[in-house]
């Protein structure tokens, strides 16, 4: 790998793929923390994208580099974490000169499977799981220090891991890079971390309730009961109304009711 | 915590929760907008990290449900937690309507902070239609110029929102917290049995189509009972 310039450049020979420089994809990978920044509507994460891909596209000539960085501008959506897959792979693709075109149709098709893989795996598994293990810390009675710590470092070890392993494999496999998808990661992962998290949540409701309340298990045992069945209820009609808009209802009722007193 | 002092403090509270509300979604996701973290960072401004903490915990329970998957609306917690966790920390140690107090502040303050993220986003696509003849040319400049837009616009939001939800509502939680009427104990067991509701709630959500998963929670719970008598 070489150095990157700052600017688009000639490529000297036209049957060659302008090298990948290290700097390039140091600077590509930093800005993927940044790729919501302009986050809408109408075309969510994919100025995001041009945004990640521009140091790996500067090694084209400038008319192909702003051909592309016009092509990589347009709607996309994908988990943020799992976008330097995208990135990687389709900045591989417009290096190696791939019909455009065709570049087009493989970037529509991984919007799909990049959303709902990484929801799956982050939002839906790793997130809560490491909400819980600081909950269950928190719940045995550790400080604010060590609490913050445990979440922020465990969840940042997979956070991190996920993005530059996702630019690397993007880099790597090019428009081949669907077979990375299928990675048991991401096909047992969200399932494996379901049944830990279910695990830490029922080890810490009790333990949680009594540190929150303090001393006093009738009463710790009593709440816990109303959270069981308040949350069958949720579960039942949780299409109409979102647990924590109704939780601020209720605590407004309660408000209201000890200031009345 | 007087409103005099909060005052000093106003500032690089709402600083920090600028950076936590960027953290929620543009830049750079390491979840310092969790309330664990963000309630926790603001009680320890306010020179009390274990109240910070104890809301954090309360408010995290019901973030479990609020997790940001793709073009849903969500409640914002960076600037909710730092709120909770001002309000918390600036409340007389032991006074009973502290928790609940502090726990129906964030809540508001989440249900505007998520308006103002929808409205952020709608300042994107309109910067982005602004922008379009350049992005469509392949303009690198008109590519960074709309992140850095973006950007600048979701740290102002979150520090706004922040600023005005400390102003109004910090001397109204002294105000109620003054008259509250219930006594600590069932306070708490109120906040604690909404903020449980919705956590089980979300629990079941997240992990009932996994195999087991229902009597694995139960196992937890028997271990967590077992631990509790254990005390």
């Amino acid at each position: 790998m070489t150095n990157s310039a700052t600017t688009p450049r000639a490529r000297t020979d036209p049957g060659t793929p302008p090298p990948i420089g290290s700097l390039a994809v140091a600077e590509s990978f930093l800005r993927l923390f940044a790729v919501q920044g302009s986050w809408n509507y109408e075309t969510m994460v994919g100025n995001g994208i041009a945004f990640c891909m521009k140091p790996l596209l500067r090694g084209l000539p400038e008319e192909h580099y702003r051909a592309a960085l016009a092509r990589q501008a347009r709607y996309f959506n994908a988990h943020p974490y799992l976008a330097g897959i995208a990135v990687g792979a389709l900045a591989r693709a417009e290096l190696d000169g791939e019909d455009p075109a065709k570049v087009e149709r493989y970037r529509t098709a991984l919007c799909g499977p990049l959303g709902s893989v990484g929801d799956q795996l982050v939002w839906a598994g790793w997130l809560p799981l490491c909400s819980l293990v600081a909950l269950t810390a928190f719940a045995l009675g550790a400080g604010p220090l060590v609490v913050v710590c445990i979440f922020l470092g465990a969840y940042n070890v997979g956070h991190i891991a996920l993005r530059a392993w996702g630019l690397r494999v993007g880099l790597r496999r090019g428009m081949r890079v669907a077979p990375a998808l299928s990675n048991p990661l991401f096909r047992d992962g969200p399932a494996v971390l379901a049944r830990i998290s279910a695990v830490l949540a029922g080890l810490i409701l009790p333990l949680a309730l009594q540190r929150i309340i303090g001393p006093g298990r009738v009463l710790a045992g009593s709440v816990a009961v109303v959270a069981v069945v308040g949350a069958v209820i949720l579960a039942r009609f949780g299409a109409r109304a979102t647990g924590w808009r109704a939780a601020l209802a209720l605590l407004s009722i309660f408000v209201l009711y000890s200031v009345a007193r | 915590m007087t409103l005099e002092s909060l005052l000093f403090s106003i500032v690089p509270v709402s600083l920090l929760v600028a950076v936590a509300g960027l953290d929620m979604v543009s830049f750079p996701q390491i979840m310092l907008s969790r309330p664990l973290v963000s309630a926790t960072l603001a009680g320890a401004f306010v020179g009390r990290p274990g109240a910070g903490l104890l809301i954090g915990a309360v408010l995290e329970l019901i973030a479990l449900e609020t997790l940001p998957f793709g073009a849903s609306r969500y409640a914002e917690w960076g600037s909710a937690g730092v709120v909770g966790g001002v309000v918390m920390a600036g409340q007389p140690a032991g006074a009973a309507g502290a928790l609940p107090v502090a726990m129906f502040v964030s809540l508001a303050a989440a249900v505007f902070s998520s308006r103002s993220m929808v409205w952020v986003r709608n300042w994107n696509a309109h910067q982005a239609r602004h922008l379009r003849a350049e992005l469509d040319a392949g303009a690198p400049t008109a590519v960074d110029a709309l992140q850095v837009r973006g950007l600048s616009m979701d740290l102002l939001r979150g520090f706004v929102v922040t600023f005005v939800a400390l102003l109004i509502l910090f001397p109204l939680s002294h105000k109620i917290v003054a008259i509250w009427g219930v006594d600590a104990v069932h306070s708490r067991a109120v906040v604690t049995a909404l903020a449980a509701t919705v956590a089980a709630g979300a629990i079941w959500t997240l992990t009932h189509r996994a195999a087991r998963a229902g009597w694995l929670f139960v196992l937890g719970l028997g271990a967590g009972t077992a631990l509790l008598l254990l005390q």
